[in-house]
Order: structure tokens, then sequence, then C-alpha cells
């Protein structure tokens, strides 16, 4: 890890995304003064419209390549930081806007814009990693504000960060829930998906949806086959691995597995 | 006038039960057992009778569990669910000390430790009692484990003998059920029949035996016994799974390349429930989380797993990478290495690993695939050795 000067910069840049994850930034109420204190926010638009020109010691992206002129800035942005942490599903899969990459995207442009000859994109939604080296990513959709604070504290003063890559059913049985899928044969990700959550879903009686992507060694088949046993339809199943992480290599196969047996 | 009871034993009609719940709040427990929530018969506290699940039943299946209701009014009428007793032993997520920076000195805090009240365990089986002596051994067999040593001994544990088993229950073959014998300050034998809804109550300890004194008891009849002696035949009859815990640990030390280890590494989700919800398994990491001013920082012990890729991680790479070699890592660990360094298996047949697997995978026809044909040509075991 790079050692970092005495006043550390830190940037916040954004891609095709919904800001919702920088807003976690912004979120953490009690640390933001804190926080200040320890790093010079040079560029966080969200936040304040004053910008401090890089190089930067700690540069946060959120969202993902979607267009050509992303393809550019994305070069100059990691050209500028000394550690670039992506944020979020987004920044780290594609997001939800990965859907174009099942899809033909001139025919989206078609249906949703008056006047498509205005739009330059490109065909797919993709992670920064797929442009640009990439020193850590905070998966989530929204990231964890604990995931966050950790990371930051941990480039700080310079040790490796705690983000395990762990199933979210770990910490499903650690917060004590009742499992969804084996007392209820609910649709639940957990066992594939990767902790970081907190496993929020669960705790609310609901399955797992995927948002923190994909964990460290995901096994997706033999859950589908137990989802297919206890009642979920394919169509069920290629809904639930659509969603934030659809382009995760992982997720992707299982909705393209499902969508061949379909058809 | 019924004869009196002795002062170890005798028995509570089920009018009664609701005594025993106060007796404990009035010697000062926290008193945790067995009650319904989201769909599952889990530990939590209990302050009235009411709180236990009375006239729930549990159905059991490789990656299933359901509650119904049953129509009887048996109080105890189920079997282990997705809690173990070791989340009040061992907590989950747990503050071992926090560090705090004072010019040049660290001042340390230790964690919170005892609580203001003693935990009386109401609910303990046969397999959990067995459970609790292996944890002893894993705790404080060595190097003293402080939070569990000051709550293991300060804990009242009141047994239930089963009067029900669960298809994945297989507590005979490991010799740790399903009859209650030892291991309890007091324990509760639920009995229903025409000759009436009751407890036999037995103490075993100076706590129980001051507890059962507060009850109000009777004597033990013939028709008591009888009854027992039914009952336990009949959950004796209704137990289908069974495992060879003293063939294990060699057949596991000769099957290390069996191909058994791949076809159930491409079944295994690495999800990390079994072990979350065996009542034995012990793993934990450390984290530290220091505050972002870098003055204050917390360290924490949470339940880790060997199924995670990242627990066998030595420097920057996994040991166990494949799924496959995970599982084999685990059950060679519960039922064969075990013995080695606790001397005991570290499995009590409680059936929880195999309730709870998402997929329904079930250590005892892993065990019988191994033992019912060794491999015929050897194999390289690709996946299970990296
Ligand atoms: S509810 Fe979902 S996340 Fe929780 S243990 Fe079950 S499968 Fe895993
Ligand atoms: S290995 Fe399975 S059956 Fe054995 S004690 Fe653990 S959870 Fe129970
Ligand atoms: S055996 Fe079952 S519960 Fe255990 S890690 Fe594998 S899939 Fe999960």
């Amino acid at each position: 890890m790079p050692a970092l000067g005495p006043n550390p910069r830190l940037a916040v840049f954004k891609f095709a995304s919904c800001d919702g994850c920088q807003l976690t930034l912004l979120d953490c109420e009690d640390e933001l003064l804190t926080l200040t204190r320890r790093v010079e926010i040079a560029d966080f638009r969200e936040a304040s419209s004053q910008v401090i020109e890089g190089p930067y010691d700690l540069t946060l992206v959120e969202g993902s390549v979607t267009t050509e002129e992303d393809r550019h800035r994305v070069q100059e942005i990691r050209a500028e930081s000394r550690f670039l942490v992506t944020i979020g599903a987004c920044a780290t899969s594609g997001g939800i806007q990965a859907l174009r990459n099942f899809a033909d995207v001139e025919e989206f442009s078609r249906v949703v814009y008056a006047s498509p000859q205005y739009i330059r994109t490109l065909a797919t939604s993709t992670p920064i990693r797929d442009h640009v080296s990439v020193d850590l990513e905070l998966r989530g959709c929204p990231i964890s504000k604990h995931q966050l604070l950790e990371t930051i504290s941990a480039v700080l003063t310079r040790r490796t960060p705690d983000l395990p890559t762990d199933s979210v059913c770990i910490e499903c049985k650690r917060r004590g829930n009742v499992c969804v899928l084996v007392a209820r044969g609910a649709t639940c990700l957990g066992p594939v998906t990767q902790a970081g959550c907190g496993a929020i879903c669960p705790a609310f009686h609901r399955g797992c949806y995927g948002c923190f992507g994909p964990q460290g060694t995901p096994n997706v088949p033999p859950l589908t086959h137990r989802l297919h046993e206890l009642g979920a339809s394919r169509g069920e199943l290629l809904r639930v691995f659509r969603t934030f992480n659809a382009a995760a290599p992982a997720f992707r196969q299982a909705s393209e597995s499902e969508e061949r047996a379909k058809t | 006038m019924s004869p009196a009871p002795s002062d170890t034993a005798g028995v509570l009609e089920r009018k009664d039960l609701g005594r025993l719940l106060e007796v404990l709040n009035g010697a000062g427990y926290r008193v945790v057992g067995p009650r319904v929530r989201d769909g599952a018969i889990v530990y939590d506290e209990l302050r009235t009778e009411e709180d236990l699940p009375i006239g729930w039943r549990d159905r059991q299946e490789a990656g299933t569990y359901r509650l119904e209701r049953s129509e009887d009014g048996r109080v105890f009428d189920f079997n282990v669910g997705p809690h173990s007793w070791k989340k009040y032993l061992f907590p989950p997520h747990h503050l071992l000390w926090s560090t705090r920076q004072e010019g040049n000195r660290l001042q340390v805090a230790p964690g919170p430790t005892l609580e203001d009240k003693p935990l009386a365990f109401l609910g303990v089986r046969a397999c959990e009692l067995a459970a609790l002596q292996i944890s002893d051994r894993v705790f404080q067999g060595g190097v003293v484990d402080p939070t569990y040593s000051q709550r293991r001994s300060s804990a009242l544990i009141i047994a239930v003998e089963c009067s029900t088993s669960a298809p994945t229950c297989f507590c005979p073959s490991m010799r740790t059920g399903p009859e209650v014998t030892q291991g309890f300050d007091l324990s509760l034998r639920e009995l229903l029949s025409p000759w009436g809804h009751r407890f036999l109550v037995e103490a075993a300890t100076d706590r129980g035996r001051a507890l059962l004194r507060q009850l109000p008891l009777r004597a033990g009849t013939e028709e008591d016994q009888g009854d027992l002696g039914a009952q336990r035949a009949r959950v004796r009859a209704g137990i289908q799974r069974s495992l060879p815990v003293d063939e294990a640990h060699d057949l596991l030390q000769e099957n290390l390349e069996h191909p058994r280890w791949e076809t159930v590494g491409r079944r295994c989700l690495a999800c990390t429930n079994c072990t979350m919800a065996c009542p034995t398994c012990f793993c934990s990491t450390t984290e530290e989380v220091p505050s972002l001013s870098g003055e204050t920082s917390e360290h924490f012990r949470r339940w880790d797993s060997c199924f995670n890729l990242a627990f066998s991680q030595l420097h920057t790479i996994s040991v166990r990478s494949s799924i496959a070699s995970r599982y084999r890592q685990w059950l060679n660990h519960k039922l064969g290495t075990w013995w080695d360094q606790f001397g005991t298996s570290g499995c009590v047949g409680c059936g929880r690993c195999i309730t709870w697997c998402p997929v329904g995978i079930d250590l005892t026809e892993e065990l019988a695939a191994l033992r019912a044909k060794a491999p015929s040509t050897p194999t390289t075991a690709q996946g299970a050795k990296a």
C-alpha cells in the first residue's frame, strides 16, 4: 500500500450510477467532521462545488462505464490517483444498467428516448476494473457505511481493510435469523452472495437478492437446482440474477442458463 | 394426597410448570430457552410459561424445516432448531477489548464479561448436553477462554429429555442421546398419557436441589415409569439416521483422495450454514475496528468457518481454494482429527447441519458413501487437494 502524505487528498468521481453510494459517505454523519480533519476533500461534487485539481491520494469511483467519454475520463482519473477504490454494484460489476449487455442497446434507445439520434452510448455497461487497474472494490447497492469507513481508515493507516468475501449466510446466522430458504422455501441468494450488508433482507423475512454480488467462491448451480425444487420458476430465477449485479460472471452465467432452459 | 417426593426427584403437574419459571426468575436467573419466532423454534429470553412453544411441532428433513400446530398441548414436542446454546457461551460477535491512545500511552479496557444475571438454559436436550461437554474441552481444556468459562460456570442447566425425534437426528449412534443421563442441574421429562400431563423432575446438583425444593411435586408412580419407558422406546424407534462414530477417524484418514469429495464439492455452496448451526463448531476470527480519528479502537471476535475462502488464507493465498477441499476439511476435523485434538468426536448427532444446509447435504450420507466403496483407482482429487 502506498504511503500517504500528511494531508491526504480525497476525491469522489461518478460514472453511470444513481449517486446512492456517494451518499453513503455523506451519511457518515458522526464521522464526517473527523474525516475532514484527516483528509482534504479535494473533489466531491455531491457535497461541494469547490474543486481542487489532482493528483489525489484516495479516489472513490462510483458508477460504470457506459460511454466513450467515460472510457477516457476513467483513464485520466486513474492517472491522477494513488489509491483507487471503486464503490458499489455499478462500479464493480456494471450495475443494473448492465441489463443492456443482454439486449440491443439501440432498440432500448429507440423505445426510451424521443430523439434517439442524440444518444451516444456504448453497447455495454462495464465495471471500472475492465478499464483501469483498481486497488480495492467495495460491493453493494448501496455500499455499506461500515465497509466504507473501514476502507478509508485502512488506507489512511496503510493496512489491509477487513472486507470478507464470505457468504451472506454467515452474517445471517451470526445475527440469529431464521433461514428463509430452509424454513419457508423462499428464494434467497444469500449462499452465493458476498457478505457486507449484515443480512438485512433475511432479517426482514425476505430472500437476499444479491446486491453485494457473488461471494468469494460462488457455486450457483446447486442453489438454482434447489430453488427449482422448492418451486421457483425459471423466469423468477432469471429475474433475481438480473438485478444490480447482472453482469458479474457467476450471476450472468446463472441467468443465461435459466434463459437457455426456458426457451 | 399423593406420597411425598424425594429431595432429588418428583413429579410436576403440567398446570404447575409456570411455577418453575417463577422460581427461576425469583432466584435471579435470566432464563433462556425455546420460543417460536419467524417460523422456527429459536432460543431466546423466556419470561413466563406462555413464552414456550406450547402446542407447536417441527418437521425437519435435509434442507427443510417447518413448524406446525399440534393438538395435544405438549410443551416440548419438538427437536433442536436453528440456534444452539453456543450463542450464549461463545457469542457470534463479541467485543474482546478496546484501546484508547492517551499521549504516549495505550489504555486497554476489557470487553463486557459477566452479565449481572446468571443464565438459566431451559430445555437443553441430551445431544446438547454432550455438545456443552465437548465445548468445555475446546474452550477450557487447555487455554481457558474467559468469556466462555465465566458464562458456563454460572449457567444453570435445565435439561429436557426428547419426547419425539426428527428424521435428521442420529444421537444414538453417537452415544449422546436421546435419553438425558448427566450433565444437568435439573432435568424434565414430559409425559402425556391417560395418566395425565406431567413432568418427571430430577435434580443432580445442589443448585438443582435448591430449585427442586421450591416446586410443588408429588412422588413418582409405576404409571410414570411405564409411560417413560414407552416414550423412550418410541423416540428411539423414530430415529432413522446413524453414523459409525468409532470408525469415522480411520475411515476419513484412509479416504482423503476419495472421489466422493469432488462429488460433494460440486453440491456444496460453501455458505457456512452447517458450521454456524453446529453446536460444537468453534472457529472464530478477530477484527480490529479503529475509529477514523485513530485515537480509539475496538477488537472483536466473530464466528468464522472453514467453508470460507479466506479462512485458510496464508499470507496472500488460500490453501483450500476448492470447495471440495473445504468440505473434506470440515468433515475430517469434525469426525476424525477432533479425536486427536480433544479425545472425542466433534459431532453429537443433532442433525442441525443436515436441516439447515440450504441444499440438504447430509454428513451421514457422505460418510456412508466413503464406507460403501473405497476408491477403485487412486485419484489425484485435484480440487480436493488444492
Ligand atoms: S436466509 Fe438466505 S442468507 Fe440467511 S442463511 Fe438462509 S439462505 Fe443464507
Ligand atoms: S456436525 Fe451436524 S449433526 Fe454433528 S453436532 Fe454438528 S450440526 Fe449436529
Ligand atoms: S454443507 Fe451445506 S450448509 Fe455446509 S457449506 Fe456446504 S452447502 Fe453450506
